[in-house]
């Protein structure tokens, strides 16, 4: 049987310059995986690789289909959701529009389950009902964050792919959203593929981690196992 | 007093058609940064083929929907075909193919219907319009048919999903994307807007400044003002801007003339009009670049 997400010897290029190697690695339905690594080991472009916003090779399957080269949009209609780096708000739009237009590849016929998904959504996010008619820029960092986790739920995703959610957040804020991310996970039965600075809070959510350097795997198992390894805790966990 | 409220009348007709060409280059330029300076040529271009398909009989609001229509197509092409290509081209090739356009629209137009001026119908009912004369049947009409195709425009962007994701991918393309919105699609979609708008200006204006290939080349410039004025950033600051610049050319001219008559003097008058233009170009970009209505765009670098 063949994982959900399944990713081997991929490459990623900016430019003429080579941002990850040979990075592999799979995802079980339902699951989480986590990616670590310091800063500029590829764990972005990763992500980026997946949904075909940088040039990449290698192969990427997902739910048995090869998905490198189609247009991002169409990996995000298959149902990849990706959480972006910096959020990517629209800021002059309001909260309630930021959120329809996740919905927008539903077609008009759709009303009431766009009504359905956004009742979900608030039930997770309730500050984010409070706000629909303001405009999203005027969000705080964790609104905004809370808005692109929305949003991404709006796609109806089956995999989600989200890039370093806890950036720039208050701990307290933080430990908010990544509660909502597993009952997200358990209760709408969205996998997911986490990266994350925060090895630690990235590891207690998890249940697979990889280790990347370079742009290469250099290390993955269950996230007990790489919590106790000795290089992972000296390097990324601090301790 | 009675012929200053004639001048600002027509100010807001003449207004409205800048409003037209300002929106039609606004909705380009939010999408990708660009000012399509073809913008009017091919304006003037859906009125050659209105006054063609007239000249062959169709009536005039017929022909008048099938010029627009005609021109949706045609800038939705136009994208497609020769500014797909050029996406991640430097900011000079992508004018200097503006201006190639412009000179293609102009002298193709200059070949087919040479560039000898011809009077163009106006479908307004003169009865029906005439507002105690205070102001023509044709400028009332240019404001309605205006104002109803910037409404309908409005309702489309602000209240259809369709509309919600053209802005959507304006704005933030790579979100938009990832919002699994086809941004591409939409990007050839705006310009078929653009070039459907500016068409509706273009038909509206040649019964005043009847038609010839070069008819556009002043209005595109008023109309730049206009959005400069209003904020380029902003639709809506920009048909304001636009009706702000008809109406201020007028006025500029009004108050010209009653210092002549008072003072004997000759400070400006008619002649002025686009030099007044010219100025709130300048201004606008000296003292406000981003408009009065424009967002101010931060570049992260």
């Amino acid at each position: 049987m063949t994982a959900f997400l399944e990713v081997s010897g991929l490459k990623a290029f900016y430019g003429q310059t080579q941002a990850l190697y040979d990075v592999g690695f799979a995802l079980e339905k339902g699951g989480i995986t986590t990616l670590l690594g310091a800063n500029g080991a590829g764990k972005t472009t990763t992500l980026r690789a997946i949904c075909n916003m940088v040039r990449a090779e290698g192969r990427i399957s997902f739910d048995g289909q090869p998905i490198v080269g189609r247009p991002t949009e169409s990996v995000v209609r298959l149902g990849v959701a990706h959480v972006p780096e910096g959020r990517g708000t629209f800021t002059t739009m309001t909260v309630d529009e930021n959120l329809r237009i996740a919905a927008y590849t539903r077609g008009r016929s759709a009303k009431a389950d766009v009504q359905q998904d956004l009742d979900m959504v608030f039930e997770y996010f309730p500050r984010l009902k409070e706000r629909m008619q303001q405009q999203a820029g005027t969000l705080s960092g964790g609104e905004q964050q809370m808005l692109a986790v929305s949003r991404a739920l709006m796609l109806r995703p089956r995999l989600m792919l989200l890039d370093e959610p806890s950036f720039g957040l208050a701990p307290l804020i933080v430990q908010e959203i990544f509660r909502i991310l597993r009952r997200i996970n358990e209760e709408s039965k969205v996998s997911m593929l986490l990266v994350e600075q925060n090895a630690a809070l990235a590891l207690d959510l998890a249940d697979h981690a990889y280790v990347l350097e370079t742009g290469r795997v250099v290390m993955a198992g269950p996230s007990a196992d790489v919590k106790n390894d000795e290089n992972v805790r000296k390097s990324y966990l601090g301790y | 007093m009675e012929q200053l409220i004639q001048q600002v009348a027509s100010g807001l007709a003449n207004g409205a058609i800048y409003a037209c060409v300002a929106l039609a280059l606004v909705m380009i330029f939010v999408s990708t940064s660009h000012i399509n300076f073809a913008q009017g040529e091919m304006a003037m271009f859906s009125t050659y083929l209105s006054w063609q398909l007239i000249q062959w009989g169709v009536g005039y609001w017929p022909a008048f929907v099938i010029a627009v229509l005609v021109s949706f197509v045609g800038g939705v092409l136009i994208e497609r075909t020769i500014l797909r290509p050029l996406h991640t081209a430097p900011i000079l090739s992508v004018v200097v193919v503006f201006i190639g356009l412009l000179a293609v629209f102009n002298s193709v137009a200059g070949t087919i219907w040479s560039y000898l001026i011809k009077e163009y119908p106006s479908p307004f009912p003169k009865e029906a319009l005439d507002l105690a004369g205070l102001i023509g049947a044709h400028q009332v009409g240019v404001v309605i048919v205006t104002l109803v195709v910037l409404s309908a425009l409005y309702v489309f962007f602000r209240y259809t999903p369709l509309g919600l994701a053209m802005r959507a991918a304006a704005q933030n393309p790579v979100s938009a994307r990832l919002a699994g919105v086809r941004v591409d699609s939409m990007l050839a979609l705006g310009w078929g807007l653009a070039a459907a708008v500016g068409a509706v200006a273009g038909m509206m204006v040649a019964h005043i400044v009847y038609l010839e290939p070069n008819m556009m080349g002043g209005i595109l410039l008023y109309a730049f003002a206009g959005a400069l004025l209003g904020g380029i950033t902003n639709p809506g600051g920009a048909v304001l801007g636009g009706f702000m610049v008809g109406v201020l050319e007028n006025l500029v001219a009004f108050f010209g003339n009653v210092i002549e008559k008072q003072t004997g003097v000759y400070i400006i008058g008619n002649g002025e009009k686009l030099t007044v233009a010219l100025i709130i170009v300048i201004c606008v970009l000296t003292l406000k670049p981003s408009g009065l209505f424009g967002r101010v765009v931060v570049t992260r670098v």
